[in-house]
């Protein structure tokens, strides 16, 4: 390919190539007026794309390509409403640090600042929820910008950067020339933590008598499940696993308490609680995760490992910063901790005789509903023991999100995507097709809220039409369910426009057969098996299964927002009744 | 202003490019950070500004600024500047009322405070002065009672002492 460089040719073919050269195999996006003109070298590129039905299903679908296969995601645009359309997954992506380079055209350098037709100031307006952008009005940038996106967008914390390009800038001529080297003067992550650090962490460890490992999606970011394996075993400390961490840990292994937080496990938040010693590996201190944070681990101190240096202290002060990649800290911390363990290791069985009487008394459970209806948490546990832990499992944002996962075991990496941050309803289908073109021996299954579901199913139509077979559960409690379950408990059920009437319109099923999709109905505990085994059969178009469940299911444990994570209650008005000296 | 224990002058080389001063100040806004002056101008280097700016934060908040402002990729370096290890000014102009009589004690003030008088009219004068907060603080309180009749300040600029370049490059 490098016998490109020094070839003439039209900026729009310059991008297509520069993309070529940046190792990009998909991209997913929509023409339009300004971005035109990179459409027509696109036709002839080895590149595959795929035409979405709407700009925030290409945004959503890199994402969920990016998580899947932890490559950078690449969407496209044209100027005013296609640009502004992407500005929510872009900020999805930049909360979850997925690495992804979204690509726009812009009105002609000429026209910018007149307000032209479609014109949008998408620079400005995503400055905030990019990790960088460009505005690209001379052809001869685009290799650049190009090259530096992709490096910024997949080094040090990934995250989310946009490339704008003036229409002009892809119609004039130019001499294609790709970089041969990146530097950036104000960007040079740190990727080995100090060493003194690492001695003084490992020194900690080997004092600490209530340790946890509180391991954040930086984890699975960093490719450092092995080096966590490796540490978690080492050190015998519980582990817990944040919302972004599902699969960085086993959860068969006998270490793993769950996820803490606000519907965690009440031995995971608990654990956190009376730690003495919090190893934080690539977790942010999130509010849903230490619920009020001045009670938040009261008694712990904190190794804060984290690749960037804005996260240390920035909501918990750290007794250790470790700033680097987490693989890299890993491996470091490792001998650092055996040199120590050989002088001393400390007796952590009476922590486990305490973690694990949380463990047995406050164990994950639900009711089957009374009336003989679905139960949502059933459902969801029986699809994630037919589908198995290689199966990938994308949810949507809500309920069923947290069911997801709390009642499916995730024993591997890169098998949980969901929005952790932003918290975007609408994520899900979009993003398993994007999971689905980037593993597509994978089975990959959305778990969606019919409410999520009415926000982006369109791209079933994309899935339908390219032949991306994804699989989708419709958890449909015809309501939007979390925010209901808030009106249950706090706003005295009084339920105001929170019910969906979905469960009459839309037929989900008809819907999906509409939209090229096999569609699947479900109303009772008998054919949950049957239907699951039904849709798991067909590998050659997207099936869409209706699960009708019970409406009053409530997520649960839960702390309540802006609570102490001591005050977690196990189900409604039922909190846990600790033992004096336990508290 | 530097007698305010919570005052930090940041000296922040940034890459001379488009919408950078729009990318400090959306960070600075997002995440609420207080800025009390904001100074923008050229370098040695064509391809590099410098922007002093002087925040008002407390303890630890102050090195979650500075870590947040490294992120911006097209922010080179930050240096944080001690009011006794650095030189630091601002620039006022100053129009100040006068009568046949206030008029000597003005221009006595400006002398006092080596001041400048720039431009003269029947009714009073207009003074330009250059000097740290203190300084400037305690002109203006001088010059208050003749009546000020209008004011302009640039933010702070700042420099450390010595020869050393304290802040070019990492």
């Amino acid at each position: 390919m490098s016998s490109d460089n020094g070839t003439k040719m039209t900026g729009a073919s310059s991008l297509v190539k520069s993309l070529e050269h940046a190792g990009v195999e998909v991209m997913f996006g929509i023409p339009g007026g300004a971005i035109l003109p990179a459409y027509d070298p696109i036709f002839d590129s080895p590149i595959r794309h795929i035409l979405v039905r709407h700009e925030q299903g290409a945004g959503h679908a890199a994402t969920g390509y990016a998580q899947a296969t932890g490559r950078v995601g690449v969407c496209i645009a044209t100027s005013g409403p296609g640009a502004t359309n992407l500005v929510t997954p872009l900020a999805d992506a930049q909360m979850d640090s997925v690495p992804l380079v979204a690509i726009t055209g812009q009105v002609a350098s000429a026209a910018i600042g007149t307000d032209a037709f479609q014109e949008a100031d998408i620079r400005g307006i995503t400055m905030p929820v990019t990790k960088h952008n460009y505005l690209v009005t001379d052809a001869r940038d685009i290799p650049r910008a190009i090259a530096e996106a992709f490096h910024i967008a997949s080094t040090g914390r990934p995250g989310a950067v946009l490339v704008d390009i003036a229409k002009d800038a892809l119609q004039h001529q130019t001499t294609f020339q790709w970089p041969d080297s990146i530097s950036l003067a104000g960007y040079n992550p740190v990727l080995v933590p100090d060493s003194q650090a690492v001695r003084d962490a490992a020194a900690l460890i080997a004092q600490s008598l209530h340790p946890v490992l509180y391991v954040g999606g930086g984890v699975i970011k960093a490719n450092a499940h092995k080096e966590l394996m490796r540490l978690a075993e080492l050190t015998g400390a519980p582990v817990v696993t944040t919302l972004m961490a599902r699969g960085a840990f086993p959860d068969s292994h006998h270490q793993h308490l769950g996820m803490p937080g606000m519907h965690g496990t009440v031995a995971a938040v608990t654990a956190l609680q009376k730690a003495d010693l919090l190893i934080t590996l690539g977790a942010r201190f999130d509010d849903r995760v230490t619920g009020k944070l001045s009670s938040f681990a009261p008694h712990a101190k904190i190794i804060h490992a984290d690749i960037d240096p804005a996260e240390i202290g920035k909501n918990r002060l750290a007794d250790i910063a470790l700033v680097g990649d987490l693989a890299n800290t890993i491996t470091a911390l490792i001998p650092a901790i055996q040199v120590e363990f050989a002088k001393h290791q400390p007796d952590l069985a009476p922590w486990w005789s305490q973690v694990n009487s949380y463990r047995e008394r406050f164990p994950l459970g639900y009711d089957h509903p009374a009336d003989g209806t679905l139960s949502p948490q059933y459902v969801i546990e029986r699809l994630g023991k037919m589908a198995g832990p290689d199966a990938i499992y994308v949810a949507g944002v809500g309920q069923h999100q947290m069911w997801a996962s709390q009642f499916i075991n995730y024993e591997n990496p890169r098998t949980w995507l969901n929005s952790g941050g932003l918290g975007t309803m609408g994520y899900s289908v979009p993003a398993a097709m994007g999971a689905k073109v980037g593993a597509p021996d994978k089975v990959v299954w959305a778990i969606d809220g019919d409410g999520c579901f009415q926000m982006t199913n369109q791209e079933l139509v994309t899935c339908a039409i390219n032949k991306i077979p994804i699989k989708v559960a419709i958890i449909n409690n015809e309501s939007l369910g979390m925010v209901r379950q808030w009106q249950t408990l706090f706003y005295n059920e009084r339920y105001s426009n929170t019910d969906l009437h979905s469960k009459r319109i839309p037929d989900f099923a008809k819907l999906a057969d509409a939209m090229g999709c096999v569609g699947l109905r479900c109303e009772s505990r008998d054919d949950v098996d049957r239907t699951i085994a039904q849709a798991m059969e067909i590998n050659d178009q997207p099936v869409v299964v209706d699960f009708s469940v019970h409406r009053d299911a409530m997520v649960w444990p839960m702390v309540a927002a802006g609570t102490s994570n001591d005050d977690i209650v196990v189900a409604r008005s039922l909190a846990p009744i600790w033992d004096s000296q336990e508290l | 202003m530097t007698t305010n224990t919570h005052t930090h002058t940041l000296s922040v080389l940034v890459e001379n490019s488009p919408g950078v001063l729009a990318r400090i100040a959306s960070l600075f806004s997002r995440r609420g950070y207080n800025i009390d002056s904001l100074a923008v101008g050229p370098t040695e280097d064509d391809n590099i500004s410098r922007m002093t700016i002087v925040i008002n934060v407390e303890g630890h908040a102050l090195e979650q600024v500075i870590q947040q402002l490294d992120k911006l990729i097209n922010v080179i370096s930050i240096t944080q500047l001690d009011p006794i290890t650095s030189v630091q000014r601002e620039l006022l102009l100053v129009k100040v009322s006068t009568t046949p009589e206030s008029r000597s004690q003005v221009l006595e003030t400006v002398q006092l405070f080596r001041a400048k008088v720039v431009d003269v009219a029947q009714d009073g004068v207009t003074i330009e002065a250059t000097g740290n907060s203190e300084k400037i603080e305690a002109l203006l309180r001088v010059l208050e009672p003749f009546g000020i009749k209008e004011l302009v300040q640039s933010g702070l600029v700042a420099m450390s002492r010595g020869m050393q370049p304290k802040s070019n490059g990492r």
